[in-house]
């Protein structure tokens, strides 16, 4: 338990209550508020390091590195849409409003994603001049709270995704705490400056999912049937909800995991509402193959991706494309310890920064204030984060050649092997040097 | 004047037939028979059009509309002109739920009663209802004018914001952080230009205003039993 070595060894820190758990009796006793965090679940779950790959070897055999070609490049939306979003890797940015992230932060992941010819995505509170400028394709998310929702943008848009819920809260709404409502924000918001925002976790004009596909007719309708129209969901019941979306008439789905990063979030909502994206994937694969909509509905998954390895399991186990937030959020300098001394001056440090929500981010990403925007340089900010996308596009590739593919695609759950029951349970693979996948019969 | 028929044509032909006057305007003048509850009629319009539809209208009937000046002559299913940007729309029957949700401005006027979560999330548009409107309407309703001649259903502007609410009938019961506020001369004004412009004979100062109490828009812990 105790990782402090200068602690008296006959002293036992409860698993039950241990130091983290007693913090936070101690601040819901002295606030009386419930804990209001970003970042994603920080407990350990079950996760893409519980799998690994079979490379090739005698009975398959591997592709070439640098030689030998290996396919990245995705088309999404080809269900309906007259204009299909081409991407060259299959790693995306994932929504993050303006008014979460400062203008210069929207403005690195536009530049970042455009330079490796991948998507990005607005947010909460409508699109910028700024990320539009910059995104080369950009994705424009329609929510609950239809903050800044204009006709105007949803035409410019590459692709409109109708967002019903975020793996870090799945039927809960948005929050974009007082601090971070500037002029420009409250402005993009039609809300007074200053005030705690909420956003609805309900759209206000449908109810379930025969609403939901008139409400994307309108949608095919107003835009001309030109751009791919994403679903997004928080990972629960996600064979069902793949199955409705599918139905409802999305061309892409996209299932956030339980690890999926926030902006402003109870603490108690991220860590105990949604499945692990690992669970998620298999039953979203499922509800697509028994329709015959697999590949043809595109699938993108997200939530605690971080390396070439995660992009690749994605693929094996059958999703078209990955988002992701945090990582990109890293990439341009979230929790880095050089901020190191700032992190102490508003109690947290480098590497356990999570309190999105206050605006006071040292690293100037997930902030309005001007002086702290300017630290992140939207170039040098969208240059790492294209480094960072090359390497997990590199990364996967390694791993598709060395399972014999030449495309990340082709990649399968025959590829994969999990180390613990529960991953192989889940994954729905077999334990490593088993056949053992629990829960099938043989 | 240019006719279709929605029983020879369909919804997308109708609709970009009138998308295609953005660009180039070669009609004002629209009429749209046979519309039988189909949905989606005459959405996404971005010119200033007048289009009159005759019979009922489906959901989101002149969604998110811009400019056009739209007349249903029957009754509007849900949604009908969400997150419209400005112009008019005007249903001369009753209106479903979430009539005028998140729109951003324009006049709605309906002449009949609507259904529940009228102006839900509205953003500034101004909305006038002759009869009357049904529960949670102005839900978290953001900005603009919400007019009722008749009566609101339950928990009218829960959660609100800055919209100013009038009903003349009466309110079966309010929503968290809503209030009846006092009718002041710049009310009285505004609701008769209002009332004016949807061409409806009430006499302003029958009415009450309703608004935001305002104490919900920072989290307090003693509102804790509100949210
Ligand atoms: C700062 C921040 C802001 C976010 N804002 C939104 C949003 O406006 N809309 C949305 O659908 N998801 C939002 N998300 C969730 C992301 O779109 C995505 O689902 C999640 O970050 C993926 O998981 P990952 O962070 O582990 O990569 C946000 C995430 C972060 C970290």
């Amino acid at each position: 338990m105790s990782n402090d070595i200068n602690v008296n060894p006959g002293l036992r820190e409860s698993a039950t209550f241990d130091r983290t758990t007693m913090a936070e009796i101690r601040r819901a006793a002295d606030t009386g508020i419930y804990d209001i965090r970003g970042f994603g679940a920080k407990r350990k779950l079950p996760h893409f390091d519980d799998l690994l790959f079979l490379g090739a070897s005698m009975s398959r055999y591997p592709l070439e590195g640098y030689r030998e070609k290996c396919n990245t490049q995705v088309t999404l939306g080809t269900r309906f849409a007259k204009k299909p979003i081409v991407i060259e890797t299959p790693v995306t940015i994932a929504g993050m409003s303006f008014g979460a992230l400062s203008a210069n932060a929207k403005e690195a992941l536009g530049r970042g994603a455009s330079m490796v010819g991948t998507s990005t995505t607005t947010g909460d509170g409508g699109m910028t001049p700024e990320e539009r400028g910059q995104s080369s394709k950009l994705v424009y998310q329609y929510l609950p709270s239809r903050y800044g929702m204009n006709p105007d943008d949803l035409r410019k848009a590459d692709a409109i995704e109708v967002v019903l819920g975020q793996g870090a809260k799945p039927g809960g709404g948005g929050m974009l705490l007082g601090q971070k409502i500037t002029d420009r924000v409250a402005q993009m918001r039609t809300l007074p400056k200053g005030i705690d925002q909420r956003s609805a976790c309900r759209h206000p004009d449908w109810t379930g999912p025969d609403d939901l596909a008139i409400k994307i007719q309108e949608l095919r309708e107003i835009t001309d049937w030109q751009v791919p129209i994403y679903i997004k969901v928080g990972a629960t019941r996600t064979y069902y909800d793949v199955k409705l979306a599918v139905k409802a008439g999305a061309d892409v789905i996209v299932v956030d995991g339980m690890q999926g990063g926030t902006a402003a979030t109870q603490d108690v909502f991220i860590e105990h509402v949604g499945i692990p994206t690992l669970a998620a994937i298999p039953q979203a694969v499922q509800a697509l193959q028994e329709m015959g909509m697999h590949r043809k509905v595109q699938l993108i998954v997200s939530g605690g991706i971080r390396n070439g390895a995660d992009v690749a399991k994605c693929m094996a186990l059958g999703a078209d494309a990955v988002a992701i937030g945090t990582a990109a959020l890293v990439a341009l300098g979230c929790n880095d310890p050089k901020y190191s001394e700032d992190y102490a001056k508003i109690g947290s440090a480098a590497g356990f920064y999570d309190d999105y929500q206050e605006g006071k981010d040292p690293a100037g990403i997930s902030t309005q204030d001007p002086e702290l925007a300017k630290r992140l340089d939207p170039v040098e900010g969208g240059r790492r984060l294209a480094n960072y996308l090359r390497v997990l596009t590199l990364e996967a590739q390694t791993l598709a050649r060395a399972c014999g593919k030449n495309d990340l695609r082709n990649l399968e759950p025959e590829d994969l092997v999990a180390l613990t029951v529960e991953s192989a349970a889940m994954a729905r693979v077999p334990l490593a040097g088993t056949s053992w996948i629990p829960g099938q019969q043989f | 004047m240019k006719t279709i028929d929605l029983a020879e044509s369909s919804i997308r032909e109708l609709n970009q037939a009138l998308h295609d006057q953005a660009v180039e305007c070669t009609e004002r003048e629209w009429e749209v028979l046979n519309p039988k509850g189909q949905h989606n009629i005459a959405c996404g319009l971005d010119q200033n059009l007048s289009v009159d539809i005759h019979g009922h209208a489906g959901y989101f009937c002149a969604g998110m509309n811009k400019k056009a000046h739209v007349v249903i002559h029957g009754n509007a299913g849900q949604g009908v002109a969400e997150n419209m940007m400005s112009g008019t729309v005007r249903v001369k029957g009753d209106a479903s739920q979430a009539a005028g949700a998140t729109a951003h401005g324009g006049l709605l006027v309906i002449e009949g009663n609507a259904g529940a979560r009228c102006g839900i999330s509205m953003k500034g548009v101004d909305i006038v209802v002759k009869g009357s409107i049904g529960h949670m309407s102005c839900f978290m309703g953001q900005s603009g004018n919400l007019v009722v001649c008749g009566d609101a259903g339950d928990a009218l502007g829960d959660s609100m914001y800055e919209v100013h609410i009038y009903v003349k009938g009466t309110v079966k019961s309010l929503g968290a952080d809503c209030i009846e506020k006092e009718m002041r001369p710049e009310h009285i004004e505004e609701l008769t230009e209002l009332l004016n412009r949807a061409g409806l004979d009430e006499d302003p100062a029958s009415f009450k205003r309703y608004g935001s109490a305002r104490q919900l828009y920072n989290f307090k812990v003693d509102n804790a039993g509100a949210y």
